[in-house]
């Protein structure tokens, strides 16, 4: 077994008893990035130098005897994310060249864990697409299968692990992004509940739905990371202020007399290998003691239209910001302030980046705010009071990530409707600010990863990690990997 | 539905973009309205909007003055600047 291979809680105990050094882990990593990088592209900005020298002061730590259970282990963040003086492009050409002066909430809680940064992941650009085919610096190839996407927007964070190229990676998700990548790839994607992780430094896109979540190789190293990234930052006003459990202890509760409910509506557009995954799952959690049960969420048919409109009306005024005057792109052909503006931002922005704030504008305009924005506000609280009926019931909702695996490279790019159609299993949760964890299933007809979504109420994380453990401790899906 | 090309260059005045034809082809703004408008067939008259999901409202903090960002620091990522001051075309006649 090669160091790359490693989970979190292998590495760190390896780490602890001096059987590796984080400099021979983290070279380990460079490595396999070497060796598979021009194939699957996960990657934005790699620097090797400043991993290794991260490496060293973890390196430093440890043998002081004041090592966490993240030090020295290497990690990718998504470029969305702000890295102190290393290069934050959203995977758009409008901040090619922007250098953030500060750390993210998060960039800033691995550092002080001792993690080491070895690069940023490429993406979806601004967070907005399903394949990360939308960056503008390149597309991002499954490990599992190198004609297909890794799913996005966090592709390049869930390829990144599951090519090796990364122990761990941090990703976010606004509609699905951490999840649905996670599914693709056959990792673990969790979306933590709406205001538990600050989202300081992270790019807004659409702000009352964006989360940053952990995207890891197996649920416990899921559990570790997020122990690092949640907690009060007077920095984001939506930030919660409560006092967290360790996420690793509930992790062998069990789920013994656990009510899982498995909502009908979730099951009927998915493929026949899918949906059987889906059994299997429930057949597992069955013979280990929980109850599952049919449920009602009928009232989220219709999240995905709401789910297009909310996010694309924030992202509409989030993005009014990139004007090319203080900083990212600036247009050369201008004669006016005007001119400056509209030419900055046809020139910056890529075709879906636009698409989305053309819609948001629409949604928003005069004329047009009560039939779009404010019925979709309204039915967010339909959502909202469907989950929460839902949840006086049961401990955790069971459904599939996504309706099929992974699809081919260039299949729906052009089809913006049909690329949006495939999120319903995942933007319902945004919309009501709940958390939800993906974990890998099984394998489809046609050999590509399923994954498993549950879905728990707010601020069950604990609970829902646990539910999440059950199910890969009694399936194998999450030994396999990806031969490159 | 139908969108108007009008429509559409007026909401992308709004927006501060400019568009080409082909770019307004491509972007399929009728499909993506049209998606949508699915919402259109809900009847919500009595449903109170949610704007946000989380019970947190008007978070203050005491107005202390704090060192702030090193003006050098932020005007590195400017595109264009001088003195100390961000550059911009000519505002004012």
């Amino acid at each position: 077994m090669q160091p790359y291979e490693l989970t979190i809680h292998e590495s760190a105990e390896l780490l602890r008893d001096k059987k590796i050094s984080s400099r021979e882990l983290t070279q380990s990593v460079l490595d396999r990035i070497n060796a598979v990088e021009d194939r699957v592209s996960s990657y934005i900005t790699v620097d090797a130098d400043a991993a290794l020298a991260c490496a060293d002061k973890a390196d430093a730590r440890i043998a002081a005897g004041e090592a966490g259970p993240l030090t020295g282990i290497p990690a990718a963040i998504k470029d969305n994310i702000c890295t102190k003086d290393v290069a934050t492009t959203c995977a758009s050409k409008m901040l090619e060249n922007f250098v953030p002066p500060y750390d993210a909430f998060v960039s800033k809680r691995l550092k002080d864990a001792g993690a080491v940064l070895v690069g940023k992941a490429n993406m979806d650009e601004f967070a907005m697409g399903s394949s990360t085919e939308t960056s503008y610096f390149k597309k991002t190839r499954n490990p599992y299968n190198l004609d297909r996407v890794p799913g996005g927007s966090s592709g390049g964070s869930a390829a990144a692990v599951a090519a090796d190229e990364a122990i761990f990676a941090l990703g976010s998700d606004t509609g699905g992004s951490v999840r649905q990548p996670a599914s693709f790839c056959s990792v673990v994607g969790l979306k933590p509940t709406y205001g538990l992780v600050s989202r300081y430094g992270l790019v807004a896109f659409a702000s009352s739905l964006d989360q940053i979540g952990p995207i890891t190789k197996d649920v416990t190293d899921c559990a570790t990371v997020l122990n690092a990234i949640a907690g009060h930052d007077a920095m984001d006003s939506t930030s919660v202020k409560m006092d967290l459990p360790d996420y690793c202890s509930g992790l062998n509760a069990g789920v013994k007399g656990k009510h899982i409910g498995v909502p009908t509506s979730y099951l009927t557009g998915a493929r026949d290998d899918v949906r059987k995954c889906v059994e299997n799952a429930i057949a597992v959690y069955r013979s280990l003691g929980a109850e599952v049960e049919e449920c009602d969420l009928s009232s989220t048919d219709y999240a995905l239209p709401a789910y297009y409109i909310i996010s694309s009306a924030e992202a509409s005024s989030n993005l009014a910001r990139f004007d090319g005057v203080k900083y990212g792109y600036r247009t050369e052909n201008f004669d006016s302030l005007t001119e400056l503006y509209c030419n900055t931002r046809a020139e910056g922005f890529g075709s879906e980046v636009k698409r989305r704030i053309m819609l948001g504008t629409y949604a928003l305009s005069s004329g047009y705010y009560d039939a779009y924005y404010k019925k979709a506000l309204q039915a967010r609280t339909l959502i909202k009071r469907n989950f929460d009926e839902a949840f006086a019931k049961f401990d955790a909702l069971l459904t599939p990530a996504y309706p099929t695996t992974a699809f081919s490279v260039g299949e729906k790019a052009n089809n913006p409707v049909e690329m949006y159609a495939g999120d319903l299993c995942t933007v319902s949760v945004n919309i009501a600010g709940l958390p939800a964890i993906v974990l890998p299933g099984g394998f489809g007809t046609d050999g590509m990863p399923i994954g498993i979504q549950l879905i728990g109420n707010a601020f069950s994380e604990q609970t829902l990690l646990g539910t999440a453990y059950a199910l890969e401790q009694n399936t194998d899906a999450h030994t396999v990997r990806p031969t490159l | 539905m139908k969108i108007t090309k009008e429509e559409i260059l007026h909401v992308a005045q709004l927006a501060r973009l400019r568009l080409s034809d082909a770019e307004m082809d491509e972007l399929n703004m009728e499909g993506v309205i049209g998606f949508a408008n699915q919402l259109s067939e809900l009847n919500l008259d009595e449903v109170e909007p949610t704007n946000h999901v989380s019970d947190v409202y008007n978070v203050l903090r005491a107005d202390e003055v704090k060192p702030s960002f090193d003006r050098d620091d932020i005007l590195k990522n400017a595109p264009s600047k001088e003195r100390g001051c961000v550059l911009v075309p000519k505002v004012v006649d």
